[in-house]
């Protein structure tokens, strides 16, 4: 099963390596990993996508939360929530390609960011199926190069993760 | 004056720097400038930390100048920094107090890693000081520069890299908290050199307390669970208690052992928890696992309700995991909760200090002490005493060449069960373990969970500085003690009359019998060829070398060691090669599929 979990940790030196290293050294699968200091200088805010059975997502969380720089997490999974990836895409635009790409991206609700006389970049925001989606959508050959951001979650509603 | 301590000069009163900061200190509530050097002995000072194992280098020279020139806390200086972290460890495991090591940087910190994780695995409280290059060269290939943080971090509880010379008292209070608060471990301070030079002051204030937003862990467990926990206990009518490193490491024996008297359960010990309950008690079936006896894992395999306190159901406990207590509900007790239902589910977790949580249950069971079917119990009892009959631990005496498992047993007999026993890792460990009862916790040293050859000589030093007026032996084997012998020079250094009881077998015995069952005996690179004179090696290093052959004189022989008290002894004895550890459950098979010693004229039970 699919998981999210959220992680509220120090922004120190090192702790991004202390988890990391936590997937790797105990063999957890590791889908994507995002980290960036919040509104408070001092607090890194994680959001890490992984795989496993219950059993090894509960010791995933335990683990987690016996890192001495971990403060706090939750499995987002347990609850609703909202999860959002943001991906750049430089498609190749030729010809009746453009206005093709062009359509396909506003279906998606994307946004032309640059553009060449043989491409475009757009850039599309949603959840991981979704930019899956879209790069279904305007095709393999289509595409020159792809960067996602890795998924970044919050839960809905009064439900917070804060100090 | 005893030889750990240098000469004393008065710093206080010599440097301008600190009476400058004496003077003002008197002033202003008791402040202090002081250099970093001089913080982190002031620190360790605060702490009450009365050895520190160390080897020194460059990167920690200015530590060791601030050192000199104090007499408080005392450096031991061994031969190797692996050394130094088992000596630290053994002093650790001993005392229940956080052990201490002082190395520098590069193939320091490296030497030290396989004590780091040594201790990492057996949860054991450390704080090792590793020397760093000047923090501006960091990242640049300095000369001994490894990144030490990164080295350790799979095999530390934390560790820090210091980051300025203001933060480092701060830090080095974190370090001693973290270790030996919830499920202790070893932590890493690594200090850049130019955070401890002399000269260079900041106002050294240790009373704050430590406030760690991140790192909280749990005391008292949860009510709810404690109730669930004591009901499921007095229900049982095969129960079986399996307790485990966390009783000692949480300093419970003493809760634990009302525990066992109130319900008069069979008690089962780990490797790691042997001690809890006195070794000679009734109630106590002996070890379990891999080299437990017949009757704990039988018991284990057959109980209704299993009592887990402070144990974490490593694979040399329960084997084959599917096949584990197979009819049993289970409650764990443990301070770590990823150590419940890590490998086997659990049916009541109780997150806590055991220790607390058993004084809970005591009170408890005190009120409901009607409700132990002691009937029922005691039919279970029999059929435990049935097993016990086997005498699984029973073994050949006859012939001319000496046994190690009796070499154990007069051991025993010789320290009235009294002594601290370190050991290395192999046979000898498990002999030592089967036929040593311990009646005390922290009486028996050894590297469980890493396995680590090397670990019984120095961490027999840290116990015997501990305990000077103690009996402290290592049990080792002829492979293990050369893992670190150079040791044998830091107890001439130091007086240390340890007694080494090789029990050599020529060859690594553990090894050995693992080909002897599984590899049709190809004995693959496990004899040990080419050994050194034991006794005149350990002469050679200025101590009291003897070595035995014959059965007879096993005895006297042990008596005669022991009678020098101020020596260290090493005895050499000579054993039978084709000796194996019995009972054993080999890979793959389950608690109760044991082949047993053959002196039973059956190979499996
Ligand atoms: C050659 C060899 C053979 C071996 N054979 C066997 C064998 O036959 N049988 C055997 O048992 N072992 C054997 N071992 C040892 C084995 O590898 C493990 O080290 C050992 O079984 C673990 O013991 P433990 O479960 O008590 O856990 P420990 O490693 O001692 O862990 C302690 C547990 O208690 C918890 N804890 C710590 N402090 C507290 C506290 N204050 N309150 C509550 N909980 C706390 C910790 O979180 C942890 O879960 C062998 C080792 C070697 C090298
Ligand atoms: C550092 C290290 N290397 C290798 C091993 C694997 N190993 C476990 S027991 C053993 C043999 C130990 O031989 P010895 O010390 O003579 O003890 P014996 O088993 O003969 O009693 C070896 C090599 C280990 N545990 N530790
Ligand atoms: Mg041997």
């Amino acid at each position: 099963m699919r998981h999210v979990i959220a992680v509220l940790l120090e922004n120190e030196a090192g702790a991004l390596s202390r988890v990391s290293g936590l997937f790797s050294a105990r063999g957890y699968n590791i889908e994507s990993l995002t980290v960036a200091p919040t509104h408070d200088p001092t607090l890194s805010r994680m959001t890490i996508v992984t795989t496993g059975t219950e059993r090894v997502v509960e010791q995933i969380t335990k683990q987690l939360n016996k890192l001495v720089d971990v403060v706090r997490l939750t499995d987002l999974t347990e609850t609703q929530f909202l999860e959002r990836e943001v991906m750049l895409v430089k498609l190749r635009a030729v010809e009746q390609g453009r206005p093709e790409i062009k359509r396909v991206s506003d279906i998606f609700r994307g946004r032309i960011l640059d553009v060449t006389e043989s491409s475009y970049i757009v850039e599309i925001t949603g959840d991981a199926s979704k930019l899956d989606a879209f790069l279904n959508a305007v095709g393999k050959d289509n595409i020159i190069e792809v960067v996602r951001s890795g998924a970044t979650g919050i839960a809905r509603g009064e439900k917070s993760l804060k100090v | 004056m005893h030889p750990w301590q240098a000469p004393v000069r008065n710093k206080l009163a010599r440097n301008p720097v600190t009476r400058r900061a004496s003077r003002r200190a008197c002033k202003e509530a008791r402040q202090l400038e002081l250099s970093g050097g001089e913080i982190l002995i002031q620190s360790l000072k605060e702490e009450g930390v009365e050895f520190i194992f160390g080897y020194p280098g460059g990167a920690v020279l200015h530590i060791y100048d601030a050192i000199y020139q104090q007499n408080s806390v005392k450096h031991i200086l061994v031969r190797h920094e692996q050394g130094a972290t088992h000596a630290a460890d053994g002093y650790a495991r001993a005392t229940g107090k956080p052990g201490v090591v002082l190395v520098t940087s590069g193939p320091g910190a490296t030497n030290a890693v396989t004590g780091i994780a040594t201790a990492f695995m057996d949860s054991i409280p450390m704080v090792v000081i590793t020397g760093q290059v000047g923090s501006r060269y960091i990242g640049s290939d300095a000369f001994q520069e490894v990144d030490c943080v990164g080295i350790t971090r799979p095999c530390v509880k934390h560790n820090f890299l210091v980051d300025s010379l203001e933060n480092l008292a701060d830090t080095i209070k974190k370090a001693f908290y973290v270790a030996s608060t919830g499920r202790p471990g070893p932590v890493v301070v690594d200090i850049p050199k130019d955070f401890t030079a002399p000269g260079v002051t900041t106002t050294f204030d240790y009373s704050a307390p430590v406030e760690m937003r991140s790192y909280n862990p749990p005391s008292v467990g949860h009510p709810g669970q404690i109730r669930k926990a004591v009901d499921l206990i007095l229900s049982a009518e095969r129960p079986m208690i399996y307790s485990g490193g966390g009783v000692i490491l949480g300093d419970a024996s003493e809760e634990f052992r009302q525990f066992c008297k109130k319900l008069e359960y069979p008690v089962t010990n780990t490797l790691m928890g042997l001690g809890a309950i006195p070794g000679t008690d009734k109630q106590f079936v002996g070890m379990l696992g891999m080299h437990g006896t017949y009757e704990a894992n039988m018991a284990m395999h057959g109980c209704d309700v299993l009592i887990a306190i402070g144990a974490r159901f490593d694979d040399r406990v329960t084997g084959e995991v599917a096949r584990f207590c197979p009819n049993a509900k289970i409650v764990h007790v443990d301070v770590d909760p990823a150590s419940i239902s890590k490998t086997v589910t659990v049916d009541v977790p109780i997150v806590g200090e055991v220790g607390q949580v058993l004084v809970a249950m005591n009170k408890l069971i005190d009120e409901n002490v009607d409700s132990i079917k002691r009937e029922a119990v005691g039919q279970w009892w029999a059929e435990i005493e049935k097993w016990r009959g086997t005498n699984c631990l029973q073994y050949d005496r006859s012939g001319d060449v000496i046994k190690p498992q009796m070499v154990v047993q007069e051991l025993w007999e010789v320290t009235s069960g009294d002594a601290y026993i370190t050991s290395d890792v192999g046979q000898h460990q498990m002999w030592a373990a089967q036929f040593y009862p311990f009646d005390k916790p922290r009486r028996w040293i050894n590297s469980g969970g890493l396995g680590t050859m090397g670990f019984g000589l120095p961490s027999a030093i840290g116990v015997q500085l501990a305990y000077p007026e103690s009996m402290v032996a290592c049990i080792t084997g002829e492979a293990s003690i050369q893992m670190c012998i150079q040791e044998l020079s830091t107890c001439l250094q130091y007086d240390l009359p340890i007694k080494i009881i090789n029990l050599n077998n020529r060859y690594m015995g553990m090894v050995r019998q693992w080909q002897e069952f599984s590899y049709e005996k190809r004995y693959s690179h496990s004899y040990m060829d080419a050994l050194p004179d034991f006794v005149s090696l350990t002469e050679s290093y200025g101590h009291v070398g003897m070595k035995i052959e014959k059965p007879g004189d096993v005895k006297s022989s042990l008596e005669e060691a022991f009678a020098m008290k101020d020596k260290l002894v090493f005895m050499d004895f000579i054993t039978d090669q084709t000796e194996n550890v019995y009972p054993m459950i080999e890979a793959g098979k389950g608690q109760d599929e044991m082949r047993l010693n053959p002196a039973h004229g059956r190979e499996l039970a």
